[in-house]
């Protein structure tokens, strides 16, 4: 302790008064340069430091070809099993299901990509990569954000990918004035409201313990209310009480929505639904996601 | 003379642990200071406050003048954290992650590059900076996490446990490396559970324990008060254990030990072991074993503090904590 007090007293005063000074002289007397430090990040600088760190999150799949498998020929393995499989006898034909189940299916994709930012960000807390981050003069939003631009990047991938591989499949796009904007729509429609969602599962990966645990709830919760909607089959065969959710079921009024600007059908309503669910979603989990992730990250 | 560190009654609460309880701390500009002490003692939280990733309960800290907590952007351009917490994304290659920091830290994508590869060849990285780090031995990930906090040029760098889980040779290359950053004028605040570790490379050594600090000093005041080196006798037959105690007694300020049939003492200086043998041989004692080793962490803290540093248990707090 002998050492420490005197130190306390002679460096009381660079507390008080002008901490700006007191840095600049510590710096000086070991003949650095004089470092003109930045008050905080600017707006642009935090975007940037964003794109970086998506590009980040994207450049893993070069290091591991596997990721791409799985967000590529994954939703077009669902997407040949469902037609072919269950299309007959769920549809009548395996044509006619697919025109019912692709905007169901992009649907559920999408709800399933958010699982990924979910482990992601649950790895990155984990293994450290985020104190790195924090321990350096970036944004606070740069981290999550960043991870969450990645995803919706993959998920507009993989949506493309179904809707091409559907249209050789012989999807057809419904007729009618407007319709490639209808596409564009649906395009649009599924990003904002999947980026909505994605805030519960970034509160998630926040109060879990490690990715596993992540992954774990995310099938015990997405499994279900994907398959409880009409997603994949048309609700009337199901008993009351599961017809009476399915209507209410976010995933159903998405897949309708879909369905509006895809194929036919009112769109007006659930487009203007699913809006307000993913307002929702993002009034509701983005204030507490981000609370989270400021306590524990 | 200028501090480049000073923190003043550090506190921080886990729940009900109190893993930080009144911390004072004052680095000298371009000095290293060592921060020992076990496991669950404080010492992450400690450098967790500082790199401003944590906001202490009570007390205050400054880094070259900026206060971590209203200042913590400030502090953050100024400093580098290496440590058990903070290490490298696995499944970028070593390049990429030293570039993704250069960018992300304002450098324009070339002299990111040239950076990532200036430090790549300064840490003999040159030949895996293309490789995936899941594939990085123990040694050279911890090379990448230092240059990894180095990116940025920081003037204080904090290093938490560097060397721990590392063979022999790293750890000498570890040594190493903080001496040369040292001799280039950072300062740098090193957490260690390695008395000789601290020995090595600190100039100011501060032993905490259970959040507070428990003594204070440059390596060979610290050796000098709690005994640097440990002498072990056991004599050859059990009964002359109290005269091996009454032969000892004059060379230590602190009780001797005894563990099984082998007296132990802390003693200062290799000069005592001849004196020993000469009051050994007077009292006509017959000693079956007499060695001399550095002290372990537990035997200084067993001098400094009359109790054992609790290495079991305690380690998961701090995990926890972080």
């Amino acid at each position: 302790m002998t050492t420490v007090n005197p130190v306390m007293d002679s460096t009381d005063s660079e507390y008080t008064d002008g901490a700006e000074d007191a840095g600049a002289g510590a710096l000086a007397e070991t003949g650095a340069l004089a470092l003109a430090l930045a008050p905080r990040v600017g707006p642009v600088e935090g975007t940037w430091q964003t794109f970086s760190l998506a590009w980040r999150t994207l450049v893993q799949i070069r290091h591991n070809p596997v990721e791409l498998i799985d967000f590529s020929i994954q939703p077009v393995m669902f997407l040949l099993l469902f037609t072919y499989v269950f299309g007959g006898a769920i549809g009548g034909s395996p044509h006619a299901y697919l025109i019912f189940a692709l905007p169901g299916i992009i649907v559920q994709n999408s709800l399933f990509t958010t699982l990924n930012t979910a482990t992601g960000l649950s790895t990155d807390l984990k293994e450290g990569f985020f104190d790195r981050l924090r321990s350096l003069p970036i944004a606070r939003f740069a981290p999550l954000a960043g991870r969450i631009l990645a995803d919706i990047a993959k998920q507009a991938w993989a949506a493309a990918m179904l809707l091409a591989i559907g249209a050789i499949l012989g999807f057809r796009f419904g007729a009618g004035a407007g319709r490639p904007l209808g596409a564009l729509a649906a395009f649009g429609l599924v990003l904002v409201c999947t980026l909505a969602i994605s805030w519960a599962l970034v509160l998630v990966s926040m109060l879990a313990a490690n990715p596993e645990k992540v992954q774990i709830f995310g099938f015990v919760v997405l499994f279900p209310l994907t398959f409880t909607s009409d997603a994949f089959v048309r609700t009337a065969s199901m008993p009351g009480w599961l017809q009476a959710w399915s209507k209410a079921n976010p995933v159903s009024i998405l897949s309708d929505a879909m369905r509006g600007l895809l194929v036919s059908g009112p769109a007006a309503r659930p487009v203007a639904e699913s809006l307000l669910y993913a307002a929702a979603f993002t009034l509701v989990f983005a204030p507490l996601a981000v609370r989270a992730f400021k306590r524990r990250a | 003379m200028t501090y480049s560190i000073i923190a003043e009654g550090l506190v921080k609460r886990f729940g009900d642990t109190v893993a930080l309880d009144g911390i004072d701390l004052a680095v000298r500009t371009g000095s290293v200071l060592g921060l020992l002490g076990p496991n669950g003692a404080g010492k992450t939280t400690a450098v967790r406050i500082l790199a401003t990733l944590v906001h202490p309960d009570g007390g205050r800290a400054a880094v070259c003048g900026h206060d971590v907590v209203s200042h913590a952007h400030q502090v953050r351009q100024l400093t580098g954290l290496t440590g058990q917490y903070a290490s490298a994304d696995n499944t970028l290659t070593g390049f990429e992650n030293l570039t993704l920091i250069g960018r992300l830290t304002g450098q324009s994508r070339p002299d990111a590059k040239a950076r990532a590869r200036e430090l790549l060849a300064g840490f003999r990285l040159t030949d895996a900076g293309d490789r995936a780090v899941k594939t990085y031995s123990g040694g050279m990930r911890r090379r990448l996490d230092l240059a990894a906090s180095l990116v940025n040029r920081p003037r204080v760098l904090y290093l938490d446990e560097p060397t721990t889980g590392l063979d022999p040779l790293s750890r000498n290359e570890m040594w190493d490396v903080v001496r040369g950053l040292t001799a280039a004028g950072v300062t740098v605040l090193l957490t260690t559970q390695y008395l000789e570790e601290a020995d090595q490379l600190a100039d100011e050594i501060v032993v905490i324990d259970h959040g507070t600090v428990i003594a204070t000093g440059t390596p060979e005041e610290l050796k000098a008060r709690a005994g640097a080196l440990t002498l072990g006798v056991r004599p050859a037959l059990a009964e002359d254990l109290p005269a091996v105690l009454a032969a000892v007694a004059g060379f230590t300020r602190s009780d001797p030990e005894v563990r099984a049939t082998t007296v132990t003492i802390p003693v200062s200086g290799e000069d005592v072991m001849p004196a020993v043998v000469r009051r050994l041989e007077d009292a006509g004692i017959r000693v079956a074993e007499l060695n001399l080793r550095g002290s372990t962490l537990d035997e200084v803290f067993l001098s400094l503090t009359g109790h054992r540093a609790e290495e079991a248990g305690t380690a998961e707090l701090e995990g926890s904590a972080a």
